[in-house]
């Protein structure tokens, strides 16, 4: 009985190890992944959005960043399902709003929204 | 009824048989034979049949038992007969009237047991349906039918019976009956008789009379036609209203209390643990890394190249530019010239104005130095000089003119009141000219230009308008003032030189400068010692009219010559005694937005009269200060420097009196006076300043130097003035009467175009836009003519990234002067090095010398080892036979020539002997490599190998400078080599 205890503690001690090594680089290349993306010539802001328009992660400010996150989020919705409704087995995977000052870019998924905002002029 | 009744009465059968029979020829033994063939002897609706006694078992109708005389009738199912007929076939009795069965629409058929042989057989079938109801219900009724028969022939004898009742029939004749009855239509007429009153109650006597005695017995009413009925209607008037049907009803709302709500929204957010849980979470991860790819590519595509930009529009653009270049010259528009009073007159100052377009004021000065100034004096006071307005409908005479005190040098219309005008005088004086009153003239030439010809005669007159006021000749400056300038109508300054808002949206305060070493502020609102009483004021506005006899309008009465600055700022010279003289200064561009966004009415204070005077200064501490507004303030000098100084008063902690600062900054660039200070309209921190020889572009907060220097020019330069309309473009006026038109996107080392204009030199230069499509340019000569040109559409139309352009020009010169300043520092730093370097080298100097010598003897050595190589080479090559001594000569020269180019006179001496020393001396002397390049063109390819070869070893070892050099031997090498004369070997060598 006693053994059989401590090989699932063994085991179970095992599987923390494997997870949280990945995890802490999985962090780190995700921030190295948007200062990447950051660092592109003319990028004013990302902001990361999970699928109910909560800002994740941003390098704007607080108040910016939630105003293009719920905007972008409803707009996102919208042309997804309209791209859905055309045809159920199409789906929306990249947007990008061109205006007169900025090219917002907001790229989909089931689960997160990334948005980029840039300055094309530069 | 025969075939109804053959079985009621065996006597009737009998006879109706006969009958039939007789009818029927054929006799029964005949029909019993032939079964199949139709029996001619009986009705149509019946066959009659043979059924043998299988069949009658079958079907349950044996002849006696079932079916007897008394009942003859069976009623057979179809079914049971067509089963039959297929299950027996041809033997079956009903086969001959298959069809017939098959075609009978009940499902009964009745077979008749016919004992008597009627039909022949012993069984008869009918084949209808009524036949068969005829004889299945007569066979019931045919009896009682009979008992009857039998009982009428029985009761002809008897009595008859009495008529059974039936019910009653309508033919018609009830409407008879009814026509004929009389019926009450109408209630019955009553009449009640009664006697007279008097006779009521009175004895009455009565007696027999008779009834037809006397008339009154009776009363006879004969029936008679009334006439008035026999009319006939013709018109008959009807009227029907109609009336909507009304509805009254009422509802009654439930009475709610107003009550104040709110809400307050709040944006939904992650907490930090949740914001990392999401960060940590592998499938953010994978997003993330999915859409990289994606994002990089339209980033980079955005930021290389505009996708969305318009190619057809920036391709007309450019067009427009290349055809536009047909003429990019300026087109003289008009010239103004007035004999009387700008004739062998200098123009000073120039300006549009601001609000109406086409008309042009000129200021005049006397073409004389300070001598013949002082020698004319008296005649310069008898002759003012004049400003004039100019239209442009009116090329002859001027609109206006504005008397002077003396010669004014510049002059500016007031922004917040173009009828002001604020003018600075030789003897330092600053004047205010108040044009209200004519401000009609001005405007109302263009419309009713046909007007004024027709006046001309008559009106020919120019209006004088004599200044409303002078500045106090011993508060003012002791200097021509050289420059005026109006500070803008969203601020003023304190006291203290604190920019405050100005509260009433009016320009008040003006600046000015002279070479007497100060700048000077003005205010035009009377000072407060004097408003203070208010029968002062009253006394003046009544002696007024008698004061005006030459009609000047009283705006700045309380200023004539009394007036004085409010802010005195010196220039200290930095570093040493002394002030800076000023000559034309430039304010930075403040605009402050105003707090309430609208502009005062400006008419209504007019009308008042004198506005200005109206205003006071408002107390120090009423007013807030702004803080975004900038103080500082760019000078142009005498000795042709750029001061960048502040105008706020300091206090001096020792004595408490106010100081104006120090000047922050100071650049000596240009040699003489600088005549333009002059900030570019696009750009608010980059200004332009003309010296003599030179201009410059300066940039603020960049105290490095100006951002870009011109050439020096060997015409002298007189003005400098902005583009409007252009961000890069900026024209300079020369003494010889020409304009360069500069423009920073095609050259900055020289101008884009240079265009005389006048004989005379430029004075003055000033842009204004007429429309959009006329841009003009006002230039100014020393000989008081006033040239008007055209500015041609590639100089007033700017693309549209031309601003971005410059501004990224000028961000790039900026780079460059940090860098230039960066590399003067490390230059510097390496001088010292290098000086430290000497320093320490002399202690010991003989040592590099002897090295030198070593390394020279070195060469040789090494010389001499590759000439005898060569030699050889050459030698079993069999080349060197008819060559051998002049090559032989040539590269000693060459290497000698090499040797005097690096050490002078040593070894040129030591060449002397040899056949072409001069040659060499001229190499030494001039240092040209090319002339080693000749040298070995004349040696011809062998020899320039070897040289080469030479050269390059001594190269190495002499290793010095000469890195150009070795460019050109590396040149010449490799020419030889094309030469292709020796194999390649020889060239490795």
């Amino acid at each position: 009985m006693l053994i059989v205890l401590q090989l699932y503690f063994s085991f179970h001690s095992n599987d923390r190890q494997t997870e949280e090594a990945p995890v802490l680089s999985d962090m780190a290349e995700v921030e190295d992944t948007l200062k990447r993306i950051q660092g592109i010539n003319g990028v004013i802001g990302t902001i990361v959005v999970n699928a109910e328009g909560i800002p994740i992660k941003t390098t704007l400010d607080n108040s910016t960043t939630v105003q293009y996150a719920g905007l972008l989020h409803q707009l996102t919705m919208k042309a997804r399902s309209t791209v859905r409704d055309i045809d159920p087995q199409n789906d929306l995977t990249f947007l990008r709003i061109r205006s007169k000052k900025h090219e917002i870019m907001v790229s989909t998924d089931k689960e997160y929204l990334l948005i980029v905002i840039q300055n094309p002029a530069e | 009824m025969s075939s109804k009744r053959p079985k009621s009465k065996e006597a009737r059968k009998s006879k109706g048989k006969d009958k039939s029979n007789e009818t029927n020829p054929t006799p029964d033994g005949g029909a019993l034979e032939s079964v199949t063939s139709p029996p001619t002897g009986h009705p149509d609706y019946i066959f009659p049949l043979v059924l043998t006694s299988a069949t009658q078992e079958l079907f349950g109708c044996r002849a006696d038992e079932d079916v007897t005389g008394e009942n003859p009738y069976k009623l057979l199912k179809k079914e049971d007969i067509i089963k039959d007929m297929k299950t027996r076939a041809s033997v079956s009795d009903f086969s001959p009237v298959k069809q017939l069965v098959l075609d009978y629409p009940e499902d009964e058929l009745l077979l008749v047991f016919d004992r008597d042989f009627t039909y022949g057989q012993s069984f008869y079938l009918v084949l209808t349906v009524e036949a068969k109801e005829n004889i299945l219900k007569p066979s019931v009724e045919g009896d009682e039918e009979q008992m009857k028969e039998e009982e009428v022939e029985e009761e002809e004898m008897i009595i008859p019976k009495t008529p059974v009742s039936h019910p009653w029939i309508s033919l018609g004749s009830e409407q008879e009956i009814e026509e004929e009855s009389v019926t009450e239509s109408r209630p019955r007429l009553r009449y009640k008789i009664s006697p007279l009153l008097r006779h009521c109650g009175a004895p009455v006597c009565f007696s027999d009379r008779s009834a037809l005695d006397e008339k009154e017995g009776f009363v006879e009413c004969p029936s008679y036609q009334d006439k008035s009925f026999s009319i006939r209607e013709m018109e008959k008037h009807t009227a029907i209203q109609a009336s909507c049907d009304t509805k009254h009803s009422s509802t009654q709302t439930l009475w709610k209390y107003p009550k104040n709500m709110w809400t307050q929204y709040e944006p939904r957010e992650f907490s930090p643990e949740e914001k990392e849980h999401h960060l940590r979470s592998e499938h953010l991860k994978n997003f993330i890394t999915s859409v990289l790819i994606r994002f990089e590519i339209s980033l980079q595509q955005n930021y290389i190249t505009d996708v969305f930009c318009d190619d057809w529009t920036v391709l007309c653009e450019d067009d427009g530019m290349l055809a536009g270049k047909t003429e990019t010259q300026l087109k003289e528009y008009q010239t103004f010239m007035d004999l009387h009073f700008s004739k062998e007159k200098t123009i000073s100052h120039v300006h549009w104005h601001p609000t109406i377009s086409g008309v042009i004021a000129v200021a005049m000065t006397e073409r004389l130095s300070l001598e013949e100034r002082i020698d004319n004096s008296t005649k310069l006071l008898l002759n003012p000089s004049y400003i004039l307005f100019w239209n442009f409908t009116d090329p002859i005479n001027p609109q206006l003119q504005l008397e002077c005190p003396d010669d004014v040098l510049c002059f500016q219309f007031c922004p917040s009141d173009p009828n002001i005008i604020a003018g600075g005088c030789m003897n330092g004086q600053v004047v205010l000219w108040d044009i209200s009153a004519h401000v009609e003239r001005l405007q109302d030439t263009r419309s009713s230009s046909k007007n004024i010809s027709n006046k001309l005669d008559k009106n020919n007159v120019t209006p004088v308008v004599r200044y409303c006021a002078v500045s106090g000749i011993e508060n003012g400056h002791k200097a021509p003032i050289t420059d005026i300038q109006w500070l803008p109508e969203t601020f003023e300054l304190s006291k203290l030189g604190i920019p405050v808002e100005n509260p009433s949206r009016i320009s008040v305060q003006l600046v000015t400068c002279a070479p007497d070493c100060s700048v000077l502020f003005w205010d035009l609102r009377p000072p407060r010692v004097v408003s203070h009483s208010l029968t002062d004021v009253k006394q003046k506005s009544e002696e007024k009219p008698l004061e005006n006899p030459h009609g000047v309008p009283n705006t700045f009465k309380h200023l004539n010559l009394t007036w004085k600055p409010f802010i005195r700022v010196s220039l200290p010279k930095i570093g040493s005694s002394g002030e800076y003289s000023p000559l034309k200064f430039s304010l930075r561009d403040n605009t402050v937005d105003s707090p309430t966004g609208d502009k005062p009415p400006q008419n209504t204070d007019r009308e008042e009269g004198c506005g200005f005077a109206q205003l006071r200064v408002p107390s120090a501490k009423q007013q807030k200060p702004l803080e975004n507004i900038s103080t500082k303030l760019y000078v142009g000098t005498e000795e042709g420097e750029l001061v960048y100084t502040d105008w706020k008063m300091e206090k001096d902690n020792d004595s408490g009196r106010l100081l104006s600062t120090k000047p922050i900054h100071r650049f000596p660039l240009h040699d003489t006076l600088v005549n333009t200070v002059s900030r570019s309209p696009f750009f608010k921190d980059i200004i332009l300043t003309v010296g003599s020889s030179s201009f410059a572009i300066w940039k603020e907060g960049v105290t490095n130097g100006p951002i870009l220097m011109s050439a020096f020019s060997k015409k002298m330069l007189t003005v400098g003035h902005w583009s409007l309309s252009r961000p890069a473009v900026f024209f300079i006026g020369k003494e010889d009467g020409s304009i360069e038109v500069w423009d920073l996107l095609q050259n900055t080392h020289k101008p884009s175009q240079s265009q005389n204009i006048s004989s005379a030199g430029i004075t003055c230069i000033r842009t204004s836009s007429i429309s959009s499509k006329q841009h003009l340019l006002a230039v100014s000569d020393c000989l008081g003519t006033l040239h008007i040109l055209q500015i041609p559409w590639t100089l007033r139309r700017s693309s549209n990234s031309e601003k971005q352009i410059v501004r990224k020009y000028l961000e790039k010169e900026e780079e460059r002067l940090e860098y230039f300043e960066k590399r003067q520092i490390k230059h510097e730093k390496e001088k010292k090095e290098m000086e430290a370097e000497q320093q320490r080298k002399k202690t010991e100097p003989v040592l590099p010398l002897k090295q030198e010598e070593e390394l020279e003897a070195e060469a040789l050595k090494k010389y001499e080892q590759f000439l005898a190589l060569e030699k050889d080479i050459l030698k079993n090559m069999g080349l060197l036979n008819e060559m051998e001594d002049s090559s032989d000569i040539h590269l000693r020269a060459s290497a000698a020539d090499f040797t005097v180019y690096n050490d002078d006179i040593s070894t040129i001496t030591s060449m002397k002997s040899r056949p072409i020393k001069g040659h060499l001396f001229q190499a030494a002397n001039q240092k040209a490599l090319l002339d080693i390049k000749g040298l070995w063109d004349m040696t011809g390819p062998i020899a320039r190998l070897s040289c080469s070869q030479m050269l390059t070893d001594a190269l190495d070892v002499y290793h010095r400078e000469q890195v150009s050099l070795r460019t050109h031997i590396c040149a010449a090498r490799e020419i030889s080599t094309q030469n292709d004369i020796y194999p390649a070997e020889e060239c490795r060598v």
